[in-house]
């Protein structure tokens, strides 16, 4: 029996995976949910929301409250990003079949990324933790530092902000009906185009967030665009595309099977969770928490 | 030759076929009306196996056929058209007709024979007896909405079917084409000997060619009996034709 | 996931030109190790051998409709399959690489099964899961596979015989072990290509299409649609296990990432770079995605950078891939010539 403190280490750990996916899924999810599209390009929009966090850093130069003017900058460029992707170019590919729009986004993950390594190269860049947040605390003998935790709450509360503005706003409920059925909307004299980019910047901002805020915690560089990409897959699929409080669930699933995975089985942690993801497309194609596409 | 017994089907709550029973007789014409929403699709997606009932039973010859997966419902001798057409809009019309052949004739396992070589004279009788012929080497997509109507009822009599269900065939077309089309069902159906069981907006259409009527309002059979009959009756004038004509 | 009407080519008949293109292309094939460099054999051998995996792909996505995120998968297990048999266990080439095709197609059978039974995202997502797994285990199974690290040196067939041959051929002698291999590989693609051809082109070909072009209608001329799929999963899976088997060789070792998720859309690329409706097409699309990769590599590093904008110029421009363009541009000739 290992220790128990180890074992809630290790669950805090997971924890805080699992909250930071679940920023980045929600973002990918939010953007299936209406356009009907898996954003490849998602993966690389966290990226480049780390190397902008990073870039902002470097300009703004140290001191309080820095950090976070730079990650909620790092956020907004990127939903520009995306807004700018959107109305440009993915706008055309509607009406086509979906392999076009899946390709498209395979392609913005291979421009992207070597622009990314052509502006900031490919040595790895770090950024040091916000100055307000470097301590740490112990709990239940297992040390946490201050930054994990606070990513640990800003996750839930991302969540609840978002769930809120689903629920309670005009533009909630638009976004709600447009994920259930796209063709009455039209109908009903909301302007479709104006809110597919909205959806799209938003959910660009969800994953360019995740990306500033993960930069003081794991290295950026190359590459881990392609990895997280999966990630967020697995995490979307086991809860549910589209479905908000399945992406959760999802990401807390996913969180916890890798960390106690590496605990147990350390050479089939991976495996262990595509295999989830296998299993729950067999079981309930549309994920725990998500509802049959029509 | 096709009975329904008391078949349910609820979406979400809403009951769209609720307890439809009725009876097609081998040979004749029946068509089924009602208006929008009355469940005229659902109950045809019942008979054909792409939607299960949620109870009920559907009897084909009298076998029971409920729940049957639809490739096997067409091989047992059962052809349909859809309401939307239903073509391979990227094969010329000749292959479409010809694929219906060779999945009718079992060949469809077979890797290695060339296919242009299959089936040429029974695809071309057919096509000729459509009036279709002379456009079998077209991309099927690009045909008109009359001739593709057209050529999913040849893909649909390429199964040789001996029960034909068509659902609305003369959606969207103009009257030239809606009197056409009528005629080519009525003369093919005569030649086959086949029974022919479909639905209809146009009430011309229906008393035309229609034996026996069933009609449905709201999931429930209202009424059936012979054109005569159906038109003589206070609850269909009420609900269905008082409102339309 | 479907594609909608006017997005592919329709398939051409058969004219002069497609019916004795592809005998050329063999010959011209032949003759590379003649010019004299290793290099050129080298990127030849890639290209063809490339050209089976995209072309068993096309037969998944061009003619039955069904868009796989996870093929890369059969080409790992075939590159494993014969990478394990004959450095490890001592197998003849003339085993090893049927099994390679015979292993890849039992796991298509296993995970076709399941996936079948989904449509579209969903379908597309499965392949991909269980490519992933594929990769985890080829990842993290050190003993066998060699882990992260992959199986280096593999070994080449044994071409001993071809040098006896030689004493009495002396066309076939003074070949280097690479050349002999690279003829090898063009023999066996020519071989599966000539296999696939006739496939595509047969009843079971035929009802694919219908399978493409409209489920719910294939469905009700009688054909089981699912099984259909399932058959086509298989035999996809089976030539590019194949085509793995050739590749293990060729590279001189195995590696995890022949079956990561970037190889499965590196291959769908090639697809729809040559054109999806066409049997060709994919074969072009590897010759072509290939020579430039060459070229490219040689004035920058930022290949996917060039790849990822020829994509989007392809996907706003030529949705039918180059052969759908060349077909256009032909007709476009032809039509004028006639005109004239």
């Amino acid at each position: 029996m290992p220790d128990p403190s180890f074992v809630f280490a290790q669950s805090l750990s997971g924890l805080t995976a699992a909250m930071f996916l679940f920023l980045i899924a929600s973002g990918l999810s939010l953007i299936f949910g209406v356009l009907r599209v898996l954003n490849f390009a998602h993966g690389t929009f966290y990226m480049l929301g780390a190397y902008s966090a990073y870039q902002l850093v470097q300009w703004l130069g140290p001191g309080p409250g820095r950090f976070w003017i730079a990650a909620l900058g790092a956020a907004l460029a990127i939903a520009v990003l995306g807004g700018l992707v959107e109305r440009l170019l993915f706008r055309h590919l509607y009406g086509k079949e979906e392999l076009y729009q899946l390709l498209f986004t395979y392609a913005l993950v291979l421009i992207l990324s070597d622009v990314a390594k052509i502006v900031w190269g490919t040595q790895q860049k770090s950024v040091s933790r916000p100055p307000e947040l470097t301590g740490s605390l112990s709990l239940f003998g297992a040390i946490v530092p201050h930054y994990n935790l606070l990513i640990l709450l800003l996750g839930p509360s991302i969540a609840l902000a978002f769930w809120f503005v689903l629920q309670k706003t005009r533009a909630g409920r638009v976004i709600r009906a447009a994920a259930l059925d796209r063709e009455t909307l039209g109908a009903l004299g909301v302007n479709v185009d104006r809110l597919y980019t909205l959806v799209f910047m938003l959910g660009s901002f969800l994953g360019g967030l995740g990306g500033a805020l993960i930069a003081p915690m794991r290295a950026t560089v190359p590459g881990m665009d392609t990895e997280i990409i999966v990630e967020a897959f697995v995490v979307v699929v086991i809860g549910g595309l589209g479905s908000f409080w399945g992406t959760f669930l999802g990401a807390l699933i996913y969180g916890q099977v890798l960390s106690f995975g590496i605990l147990f089985f350390p050479r089939f942690s991976i495996f262990a969770v595509f295999a989830l993801m296998a299993a729950v497309l067999i079981v309930r194609p549309w994920g725990l928490l998500g509802r049959p596409l029509q | 030759m096709l009975e329904v017994r008391d078949l349910h089907k609820a979406f979400g709550g809403f009951a769209a076929v609720g307890g439809v029973s009725l009876t097609v007789a081998a040979g004749r014409v029946t068509a089924i009306i009602g208006p929008n929403g009355a469940g005229k699709t659902t109950l045809f997606n019942l008979i054909t196996g792409h939607v299960r009932p949620d109870a009920g039973r559907v009897l084909f010859e009298g076998r029971d056929i409920t729940g049957l997966a639809p490739h096997d419902v067409c091989r047992l001798g059962m052809g349909r058209s859809f309401q939307r057409t239903n073509i391979f809009p990227r094969l010329t019309v000749f292959q479409n007709v010809q694929a219906a052949f060779i999945s009718h004739r079992h060949r469809g396992r077979d890797l290695f024979t060339p296919v242009d070589r299959l089936y040429q004279d029974e695809t071309r009788a057919l096509l000729d007896s459509l009036g279709l012929l002379d456009r079998s080497g077209e991309m099927s997509g690009f045909l008109s909405h009359g001739a593709q109507k057209q050529l999913e009822l040849g893909i649909a009599l390429a199964s040789e079917p001996r029960l034909l269900l068509l659902d609305e065939p003369t959606a969207g077309m103009s009257a030239v084409e809606t009197r056409d089309t009528i005629r080519l069902i009525s003369r093919i159906a005569g030649e086959r000997g086949l029974t022919l069981l479909f639905t209809e907006h146009d009430m011309d259409v229906v008393f035309s060619i229609a034996q026996w009527i069933t009609v449905l309002h709201q999931g429930h059979v209202i009424a059936g009996g012979t054109p005569a009959e159906v038109r003589r009756d206070p609850e269909v004038r009420r609900v269905y034709l008082g409102d339309r004509r | 996931m479907r594609a909608g009407l006017g997005d592919l080519v329709p398939m051409t008949p058969m004219t002069a030109l497609a019916r004795w293109a592809p005998a050329v292309a063999l010959a011209a094939a032949f003759c590379v190790p003649a010019l004299g460099s290793r290099f050129y054999t080298f990127v030849a051998n890639d290209v063809v051998i490339w050209a089976l995996f995209a072309t068993s792909l096309n037969l998944l996505v061009g003619y039955t409709g069904l868009v796989s995120f996870g093929h890369a998968a059969y080409f790992g297990i075939g590159a494993y399959t014969t990478g394990l048999l004959m450095k490890k266990a001592g197998v003849s080439f003339l085993l090893a690489f049927p099994a390679a095709g015979g292993l890849a197609g039992a796991f298509a059978l296993v995970f076709g099964f399941f996936c079948v039974r989904l449509t579209r995202i969903y379908f597309a997502m499965l392949t991909l899961a269980f490519a992933q797994i594929v990769w985890a285990i080829c990842f993290k199974w050190n003993e066998v596979t060699g882990g992260e690290q992959g199986m280096p040196e593999i070994p080449y067939p044994d071409f001993g015989w071809l040098e006896r041959l030689g004493a009495a051929v002396p066309a076939v002698a003074g070949w280097r072990t690479a050349e002999y291999y690279y003829f090898l590989t063009l023999v066996l693609v020519a071989l599966c290509l000539w296999v696939l051809r006739r496939i595509v082109g047969s009843p079971f070909g035929r009802i694919l299409t219908t399978i493409r072009e409209n489920p719910e209608r294939a469905e009700f001329i009688g054909v089981n649609v699912r099984r259909y799929e399932l058959a086509a999963f298989v035999l996809a899976g089976v030539f590019a296990g194949l085509a793995g088997g050739l590749f293990g060789i060729f590279n001189r070792g195995v590696f995890p990432d022949f079956a990561y998720w970037t190889k499965s859309s590196e291959v769908l690329i090639m697809t729809l770079l040559g054109g999806m409706g066409t049997f060709f097409g994919p074969g072009i699309g590897a010759l072509a995605l290939i020579l430039l990769n060459q070229q490219i590599v040689s004035y920058t590093e930022y290949w996917p950078l060039v790849l990822g904008t020829i994509l989007v110029v392809l996907l706003f421009g030529f949705p039918g891939g180059l052969a759908g363009a060349a077909i256009a541009l032909w007709q476009r000739a032809r039509r004028r010539l006639r005109g004239a």
